[in-house]
């Protein structure tokens, strides 16, 4: 299908003084021809398919997808292979089988995503269901009653928790993998990706084993709080680390040029900079950690009622309860289930649109505000400039360098 | 001006030696900043240690009774000391490896859809996409496979063990395939079914690695392949595969590695076995992650630390996977010999 048509040119005699009109080639696409041979290749896959159905004893929808897309695959390359030769013909097939992948994934995505928020919904629509906890609602209790309230509380505090000792921790590490160069540094950045893949379990068997067993506390909030840290933290710091690595080394230099101690460029220049990408990696860590079942499994308990205080007593976060919901086997509490896990999944999608949104902004993106005071910073400067320039030495008007470092030209970029 | 230019040349002229570059003293300042973040560092690497070391602790009671059968024996009944983790952990690979061989053909085909052959302008969304695949979390997944998915690869999965049941993974030993009565309940619950969810869970993993390190070949030889009168396919098979072949086995050992420790998926479909069950598509299987997340809270002192002890070959297990993982990926040809 990348045959490329191109214009003929040997009849024109040489010696023309006016050019041979040049027709712009396509070279990217799908031309009129190649839509037509997928098309035709569609249709007829789906009629060799339905015509198997009739004639043998094909059935179920699976097997005729499988006959219509093998169908239309070869008949596509016989449509190719009528006008091209072997490598566009393979060329074009490839791109099919390509192209089909991803539409088999993105399928399955937008399928698991439906399906949960179309089973979800008649739970959603209940209002109690977003302030109510579990204790009065028994297997048969309709969904007017009862809700996910104590799982909502419980996993506000989980979360706030974990995102509290892991940001700081995390990011500060992440400087750590910024500043030093040298072997400690790149073993523990293959330790933290090599711990981004700790299964979730065993960050709860982890806190099992130390916090409660050892250490004798009981299940609670805070334990959970914990084993979520556990399996957040490498997510944490890898991902800040990716945003400080996109930071231009010239920034850095220039601060450093202008006699900035280290410590100063980093936190003045180097983490404004790249605010929106740790902002980014930041709250990705929240949604992995939000939707997270296995680590709270172990260590928080299970409740059916709120539980305000994390330091005692069970809790249970909106993943473990859909769990238990699902176990439980009752039609109210499955479609309780689909309601826990379909609001989780909307807060999970809201936070990833934002993080997408917000890591789309280049580094040294400035909000509205920030842009304000910067321009009003520059503008303080030109005023002090002028007022400089006029008693100056030269007297005609501002030098761009005096050589003392005062001048208003000075400001980093970066620096805000 | 040029005087200025030239600081260190010496008036005579004669010595011509370089300068020698004395590292600078740092600050208080910065020795306090780099002490704070070698802290935290410090701190993050202790909190890893700690998980193998408590895991540890914990698991010398029962290692010590078990030794080297913990190795072999394949069953779990650890209060009459009779436990070992060989069908446990040979189960737990076999999901992983369904999960995997499931995931390898389409994050092959999507991360190459994405570098290679997506228009720019939904290149973008694509990947978020993708990552937005990854983020969903999986008890969504778990649901999904319960309450869509199992009922409807029952179909599937008796077509399989009926004609490709003289391969000995799709036989089932009980099958009622002929039978109409059949409502093929010796399918569901099945390491086949849970394969297929958790491929959905590693595609993404697989997918992003290998579209990284596929949209990486270099430029020049790209338009090189071309210049030689490649197809675009002809240019994917002789320059970004091979470039990306780093990124194609790190992705994968990575998804191997993710697959082994799901958990929740794993509860809600399988029914526990304990010996290896090479028969996919026929109901039971296990896996080290359901085990613990099953047992532990019922189970006695004893057997908790021989969950720990399960629990620690799982860790050893996804960290040696992890880090050849994250070697083969950093050796793989990063663009440095290419003249892009």
């Amino acid at each position: 299908m990348a045959v490329i048509d191109y214009p003929d040119t040997r009849e024109q005699p040489t010696d023309t003084v006016t050019p041979p009109v040049q027709v712009r080639r396509k070279i990217g696409g799908l031309q009129r021809g190649s839509l037509f041979n997928l098309g035709g290749a569609a249709a007829a896959g789906l009629c060799t398919s339905a015509l198997l159905q009739r004639l043998t004893a094909l059935s179920g929808p699976v097997g005729f997808v499988v006959v219509a897309y093998v169908a239309f695959v070869v008949i596509y390359g016989v449509l190719v292979s009528l006008t091209d030769d072997a490598p566009v013909v393979r060329d074009a097939v490839m791109t099919v089988l390509m192209a089909s992948c991803a539409a088999l994934a993105f399928a399955a995505l937008g399928l698991v995503v439906f399906f949960t928020l179309a089973r979800g919904w008649a739970a959603l629509r209940h209002v109690n269901f977003y302030t109510q906890d579990m204790s009065r609602a028994g297997p048969l209790a309709p969904l007017s009653v009862g809700g996910m309230g104590a799982a909502l509380v419980g996993t506000i505090w989980m979360v706030g928790i974990a995102v509290a000792l892991t940001v700081p921790l995390g990011l500060i590490a992440a400087i750590y993998l910024d500043v030093t160069r040298g072997r400690p540094a790149r073993f523990f950045r293959t330790v933290v990706e090599a711990m981004t893949a700790l299964p979730g379990i065993l960050a709860g068997l982890f806190i099992y084993a130390s916090w409660i067993l050892i250490f004798g506390f009981g299940r609670s909030g805070l334990a959970a709080a914990l084993a979520l840290s556990v399996m957040m933290l490498p997510y944490v710091i890898r991902g800040a680390d990716l945003a400080l690595r996109l930071v231009p080394a010239n920034l850095r230099e220039a601060s450093a040029a202008l006699g900035a101690p280290g410590w100063r460029g980093e936190m003045q220049v180097v983490i404004p900079t790249a605010r929106s990408g740790l902002a980014t990696a930041v709250i990705l860590a929240i949604a992995r950690a939000i939707g997270e079942a296995s680590p709270v499994l172990l260590t928080a308990g299970f409740t059916n009622y709120i539980n305000g205080n994390p330091l005692s007593g069970p809790m249970v976060s909106l993943p473990l309860e859909t769990l238990k919901l699902v176990q439980a086997g009752v039609p109210a509490y499955t479609s309780r289930a689909f309601g826990c896990a379909s609001f989780l999944l909307v807060v999970i999608i809201i936070l990833f649109s934002v993080a997408r949104k917000i890591g789309g902004w280049g580094p040294g993106h400035l909000s509205p505000r920030a842009q304000k005071r910067v321009l009003q910073a520059s503008a303080r400067d030109v005023t002090r400039y002028a007022g400089r320039g006029s008693v100056g030495p030269s007297g005609r008007g501002p030098a761009p360098d005096r050589g003392d470092g005062t001048g208003g030209g000075y400001r980093l970029a970066g620096n805000r | 001006m040029t005087a200025t230019m030239v600081p260190s040349a010496p008036a005579d002229g004669g010595d011509r030696r370089p300068r020698r570059l004395v590292r600078a003293v740092p600050g208080a300042g910065d020795r306090l900043f780099l002490g704070l973040n070698r802290t935290s560092a410090l701190v993050v690497l202790l909190v890893f240690t700690c998980i193998g070391l408590f895991l540890g602790i914990r698991a010398f009671s029962a290692v010590k009774v078990a030794k080297f059968s913990f190795l072999t024996t394949s069953a779990w009944e650890p209060d009459i000391h009779h436990f070992g983790i060989a069908g446990i952990m040979a189960d737990t690979l076999f999901i992983a490896l369904v999960a995997v061989i499931i995931a390898i053909p389409i994050s092959f085909g999507l991360s190459l859809y994405i570098s290679e052959i997506a228009p720019q302008r939904i290149k973008k969304t694509l990947v978020s996409l993708v990552d937005l695949m990854a983020a969903i979390p999986s008890i969504v997944y778990g649901l999904w496979a319960f309450y869509f998915l199992q009922g409807r690869t029952i179909g599937i999965a008796r077509w399989m063990s009926v004609w490709l049941g003289w391969i000995p993974i799709f036989h089932v030993s009980d099958s009622q395939a002929g039978n109409p009565t059949d409502l093929g309940h010796e399918f569901t619950a099945s390491t086949f079914v849970c394969g297929i969810a958790v491929s959905l869970m590693v595609i993404p993993i697989l997918t992003s690695v290998m579209r990284e390190s596929y949209s990486q070949a270099p430029l020049g030889e790209r338009e090189g392949a071309y210049a030689l009168g490649a197809t675009r396919w002809g240019m994917i098979r002789s320059v970004v595969i091979p470039f990306g072949r780093g990124g194609f086995i790190g992705g994968t050992m990575l998804g191997l590695g993710r697959a082994l420790g799901e958990t929740i998926v794993v509860i809600l479909i399988i029914s526990p076995v304990f010996t290896a069950n090479i028969h996919i598509l026929q109901t039971g299987g296990n896996s080290i992650s359901y085990l613990i997340a099953n047992l532990v809270p019922d189970s006695s002192p004893f057997g908790v630390s021989a969950l720990m002890a399960a629990g620690l070959a799982l860790f050893g297990l996804t960290l040696i996977i992890n880090f050849g993982a994250s070697a083969v990926v950093a050796r793989s040809r990063s663009g440095a010999e290419s003249d892009g």
